[in-house]
């Protein structure tokens, strides 16, 4: 039995802002599937949408085998959901706001222990400090904590990693494997294309649509255009120059280097090198590589904007 | 006094924040040169946004001394604001003001003239492309947008330093790197930019990076020179391995 089912979906806001457009998509159990896209592709509508804060315009959903309209009342039962803004009680004890939510499920910390025991023993230190004064990682550990008290069978995750720093982060990101090991299913949103590769499947969602959905490895594959890592002296002189060329489909700064998508085969990393050796770079060192997560969903929103989205193209030149 | 005869815009000697007994910025150290981009990283609660603060003339430090574009965050922390953009990802915009008005809101406060604010603010809508929306409540904007629009009117005024705080905290890929472009943009002009970021690949578009560890500055170079330095393969590596000796925990 599939976790979640996502059938046809679609919401709209007011007139004409669809926040999600027919989307359809599954979750297995025990499956850690990724919900990749920017602020505002829709992400946390179908969250609302799946924990029964929202209703669907059209389209179907089931939760844990539960139909999320009919049957709200079992999923808001074991399901456990830590939304995108701190929705825990400012004013109260980490251990307040523990026992909060311990009790309204009918359950204690003691009970499940085991299952918040890593990341409570973390936040054991500020147990007696309110939940308003602590940092950003220790609000995020709390909320997860507060979701999973009642042993969820699935959870659903909702940027749980937006400003978050990056040592954070992947500690976060042990602690969902250390969740999915218990056969919990979980949805994660996130904007960080890194966090992709370590999703078992994953579905690219931008403007309400879903642009792909597959394996890291699968999505990645599917990079069609020969793609090349390039570095030499003047990096900015040459991505605005690299811009103008023939052979560009198309070209972003990647951390130390810029990555080139070569309109065709017909060009290579030579042709590359030689465009920049006629303006006068130096250092320059081009070679073909694989595409990255973060690669592909460029390259998939840039093709979805040419194709769809006259009415704005204005602002993505 | 203003001091014009270095490059050097920003100089931090030996300044530190204490509350209580907790130092949250301990005896910080650094200069930044004109038109630099500087990359000013660090774990949550590391001390980068009280750093930052005091820096912006709003916090005055315990001890130690620090001028900004000239001026004494101590004793002319007015002069400071004047001749410096800011904006962060948790307050940037009035949502409920449309970008013309947001636009001629903050050139006002940036002291505009009323000439030059009408053809810069037009300008502006052109350069962003905003022409359909320059009536639009900035509530209904993409994050994205919002954030470059944010940035372009922090220099509006042209001013000497731009800080940054999270600029591109949940923007898209592309966007992010467009927000990167105006950055390299503002730097050509000679604005000096000061940019916070969880984005270790845009650590690498600075020129030099200082990483925050508990309240001190543990790291400060080029991101080459920083690689170079703890053997590592990108930003990300050696972030990793300065954040992980901290003692501080994430408060």
């Amino acid at each position: 039995m599939s976790a979640i089912v996502v059938n046809h979906i679609s919401k709209s806001y007011g007139a004409g802002v669809k926040a999600l457009d027919d989307i359809t998509l599954d979750v297995q159990q025990g499956e850690l599937f990724g919900l990749i896209g920017p602020d505002g592709a829709g992400k946390t509508t179908l969250f609302r949408i799946l924990t029964t804060v929202l209703l669907a315009d059209s389209g179907l959903a089931t939760v844990d085998g539960y139909e999320v309209v009919k049957d709200y009342k079992a999923i808001r039962q074991r399901v456990g959901y830590m939304p995108g803004r701190f929705s825990l009680y400012q004013d109260l004890t980490v251990e307040e706001n523990l026992n909060f939510f311990a009790k309204v499920f009918h359950t204690t910390i003691e009970k499940n222990y085991d299952l918040v025991k890593d990341i409570y023993v973390q936040l054991e230190p500020f147990r007696t400090r309110r939940a308003g004064k602590l940092s950003g990682g220790m609000k995020q550990k709390l909320a997860l904590c507060c979701a999973l008290i009642h042993k969820p069978s699935v959870l659903f995750l909702d940027e749980p990693t937006t400003g978050v720093d990056p040592v954070s982060r992947r500690e976060f990101w042990e602690m969902l494997k250390r969740l999915k090991a218990q056969n919990i299913s979980i949805l994660v949103s996130t904007p960080y294309m890194d966090e992709a590769s370590l999703c078992d499947r994953i579905a690219f969602i931008q403007n309400g649509k879903i642009l792909s959905i597959d394996s890291p490895e699968h999505i990645t594959g599917n990079f069609r255009e020969p793609l090349i890592a390039v570095r030499c002296s003047n990096m900015y002189a040459a991505l605005l120059e690299l811009r103008e060329a023939e052979f560009c489909q198309s070209c972003f700064a990647f951390g130390d280097a810029h990555h080139v998508r070569l309109a065709s085969d017909k060009w290579t990393e030579k042709d590359v090198v030689r465009y920049l050796e006629q303006r006068g770079h130096t250092n320059i060192r081009a070679e073909r590589i694989k595409a990255g997560i973060e690669d592909t969903f460029m390259s998939l929103s840039t093709d979805l904007l040419v194709t769809t989205d006259h009415d704005t193209e204005g602002h993505h030149g | 006094m203003a001091d014009m005869t270095t490059d050097i815009v920003i100089d931090v000697e030996k300044l530190t924040k204490r509350f209580g007994s907790f130092t949250a910025v301990d005896a910080i150290s650094f200069q930044v040169h004109r038109g630099e981009i500087f990359g000013f990283l660090g774990a949550n609660g590391a001390g980068k946004t009280t750093a930052m603060k005091m820096l912006i003339g709003i916090s005055t430090p315990t001890s130690g001394r620090a001028m900004v574009a000239g001026y004494d965050v101590l004793k002319e922390s007015e002069r400071i604001k004047e001749n410096i953009g800011y904006m962060s990802q948790k307050f940037s915009l009035y949502e409920d003001l449309s970008v013309r008005e947001n636009i001629q809101f903050y050139g006002g406060i940036y002291g505009l003239r009323k000439s030059e604010l009408a053809e810069k603010s037009e300008a502006l809508i052109q350069k962003l492309g905003l022409q359909s929306e320059a009536n639009v409540l900035v509530k209904s904007l993409p994050l994205g947008w919002r954030q470059k629009l944010s940035f372009s009117i922090a220099v509006l005024h042209e001013p000497k330093i731009v800080f940054l705080d999270e600029p591109t905290g949940g923007v898209d890929p592309i966007t992010r790197r467009q927000f990167w472009d105006m950055i390299y943009d503002a730097a050509h002009r000679g604005i000096t930019v000061f940019v916070t970021t969880h984005y270790m690949d845009e650590a690498e578009y600075c020129n030099r990076v200082s990483i925050m560890v508990d309240g001190r500055i543990d790291a400060l170079d080029s991101p080459g020179a920083l690689k170079a330095q703890f053997d590592a393969e990108s930003m990300n590596d050696v972030f990793q391995a300065l954040a992980r000796k901290a003692t501080r925990s994430a408060d």
